[in-house]
């Protein structure tokens, strides 16, 4: 049977091979380059292989930019960022979804057209906003400005909307207020949603960019894809170092991504085809 | 008579509890969409009719004399020139060959999970540590992709230092970046088309080619839009990408967009008020087109 199977695609086997290397190729040149010493890398023809694995360029990173810091940055904001996002995200959408309150609809049309503002348009005010509050290199700063709960209420709603009635109205007959139905029924009966919507908004605020490099300006709130930066300079960017650092940034990231393929697929489709 | 008004005052009670639970639920997210939204919103409203600015503190109402100075600034239209060109070719690019990595992988094959891995996995990276990985591809001088160029025996190319290819390199980084995620929404599309569909045009005796082209094509046209509305707007977004590899926006400005201009002029120029004017136009723009993606196929979401 497999042999059959593959028989029967044997160019299109090979063509995604080519194509898997190509999109691999710069995962594997930059763990190569991390092990470079600066002869390999100013070597002509380029040195494909290190001439030896020694760990030195790593050591040099922590010398050269407190990349632990900015690890530390990254990872305390955006996990902050995710946990708020979501609870404040889960409730307003249960309200939505659930509840029956005044206004209801202009809320959700309120919310709605957030979506269609991109971050550059906010983010001048918002910088104005966050110096008057002295907020300017403060985690409150980074974490606050970036908390966009609208799409993952849209995404959590959808989900909440599937969950029927009747079993809000057994907790509600047992003598539950609404937010105990919340805590013990809703949120126990999303479990995948919530996770999706949560490595949905954690990819989100450990990419982000613009609006750390706006609010930050001390070297010691700098979040990761800012730090890592400062390895470029314009006069000859030691590359060898380059890639220690950038090696160090994407592995933890793949390694999970490896362990929740599934999840991370799910969070594309559900938050791709619901927009 | 007792009865029906107890019923009537316990759904009444039903109501005020649910209004009461709604409004402490809704308060955080209503305070977070004042404060990041609404108020920003109005505020960059009344910053692009004055003449805001980092570095002087008058601020006086100017009237459309910022919209007018963008219209009429030859780097604006520049950069909306290159972000033209960006969408143009990324989307092309990005959307056919996810199309048919997408038709492939949906073959019973063999690695297909290494497979949707390798593809996806420059989605979940963070973009400023790929890019950094690829600003050494593009050195003229001691990049992998020079040596590449002259094994296959082509002449060298500047990459990123030169006028006529900087833009490029930038959108061949693009490309190779996203690609994962359309192949992705296309792979989902197709794997949603019921195999009985495809069964009953194969017993009608259609080729592979006219299933693909008759049946499998048309049945994703939803998802093609969206995948083509989005690519649209989020190239008109791009920011993080240039600003890692470009820092100085290429040479003649060359990598010079839409987000980048506005990002120059109000913080690294500090002149907000064109900046405000400038992200207005931009608004307008995509909104456009978010409005032509919406009418073109989505379901609201309904209350009933």
């Amino acid at each position: 049977m497999s042999k059959h199977l593959r028989s029967r695609y044997p160019f299109t086997t090979l063509f995604l091979f080519i194509s898997a290397a190509l999109m691999i190729f710069p995962f594997a040149w930059m763990l190569l380059s991390a092990f470079k010493t600066p002869a390999d890398v100013y070597n002509y023809p380029p040195k494909w292989i290190p001439s030896s694995f020694k760990f030195t360029n790593f050591a040099e990173v922590f010398k050269k930019i407190p990349f632990i810091r900015f690890y530390a940055n990254s990872i305390f904001v955006s996990v902050v960022q995710t946990v708020l996002q979501i609870w404040i995200s889960a409730m307003g959408a249960f309200a939505f979804a659930k509840l029956d309150f005044p206004l209801k609809k202009k809320l959700f049309a309120f919310m709605q057209s957030s979506l269609f503002v991109p971050e550059i348009v906010t983010i001048i005010p918002l910088f104005l906003l966050a110096a008057i509050a002295g907020l300017v290199d403060t985690y409150t700063g980074l974490i606050v400005a970036e908390l966009n709960c609208a799409f993952t209420t849209l995404l959590l709603l959808s989900f909440f909307q599937t969950i029927p009635n009747e079993l809000i109205d057994a907790a509600k007959v047992d003598g539950c207020g609404y937010f105990r139905v919340f805590l013990k029924v809703i949120l126990p009966n999303s479990k995948t949603a919530i996770g999706t919507a949560s490595l949905f908004a954690f990819l989100t605020h450990w990419r982000s960019y613009m609006w750390p490099l706006i609010i930050t300006n001390d070297v010691k709130m700098r979040t990761l894809p800012i730090g890592l930066k400062y390895l470029v300079t314009e006069t000859g960017t030691e590359y060898q170092v380059l890639m220690a650092a950038s090696l160090m940034a994407i592995v933890p990231v793949l390694v999970v991504y490896m362990f929740m393929e599934k999840e991370f697929v799910q969070s594309i489709t559900l938050t791709g085809l619901k927009t | 008579m007792a009865m029906k008004k107890k019923e009537a005052t316990k759904v009444y009670s039903l109501k005020k509890e649910q209004q009461r639970a709604a409004a402490v639920m809704m308060t955080p997210l209503l305070i977070t969409l004042i404060l990041l939204f609404l108020l920003p919103v109005l505020l960059v409203l009344i910053m692009s009719f004055t003449n805001w600015s980092m570095t002087t503190t008058t601020r006086s109402y100017v009237g459309f004399r910022n919209f007018l100075f963008v219209l009429n600034d030859g780097r604006f239209w520049k950069a909306f020139g290159n972000t033209l060109f960006y969408t143009g070719i990324k989307l092309v690019a990005d959307t056919g060959l996810a199309l048919f990595i997408a038709v492939l992988l949906d073959k019973k094959i063999h690695f297909r999970r290494f497979f949707r891995i390798a593809h996806f996995a420059p989605v979940v990276v963070p973009i400023t540590a790929s890019s950094l990985i690829w600003l050494w591809f593009y050195d003229p001088g001691i990049g992998p992709l020079n040596q590449i160029l002259s094994w296959l025996g082509l002449p060298s190319m500047q990459w990123l230092y030169s006028e006529k290819t900087a833009l490029l390199s930038v959108i061949l980084f693009s490309v190779w970046k996203g690609l994962g995620y359309n192949v992705i929404l296309f792979l989902a599309g197709l794997q949603s088309i019921p195999e009985s569909y495809l069964e009953a045009a194969r017993i009608d005796g259609a080729s592979e080619r006219q299933v693909f082209r008759k049946v499998k094509l048309p049945l994703l046209a939803p998802v093609t839009s969206f995948i083509i509305m989005m690519g649209i707007i989020n190239c008109f977004k791009v920011f993080t990408e240039v600003d890692v590899m470009t820092p100085n926006h290429g040479p003649l400005e060359s990598t010079l967009l839409m987000v980048s201009y506005i990002y120059d002029q109000s913080f690294t120029r500090g002149k907000m008020g064109r900046g405000a004017a400038a992200a207005i136009i931009l608004f307008l723009i995509i909104f456009v087109f978010t409005m032509l993606q919406r009418r073109l196929g989505r379901k609201e979401v309904s209350f009933d």
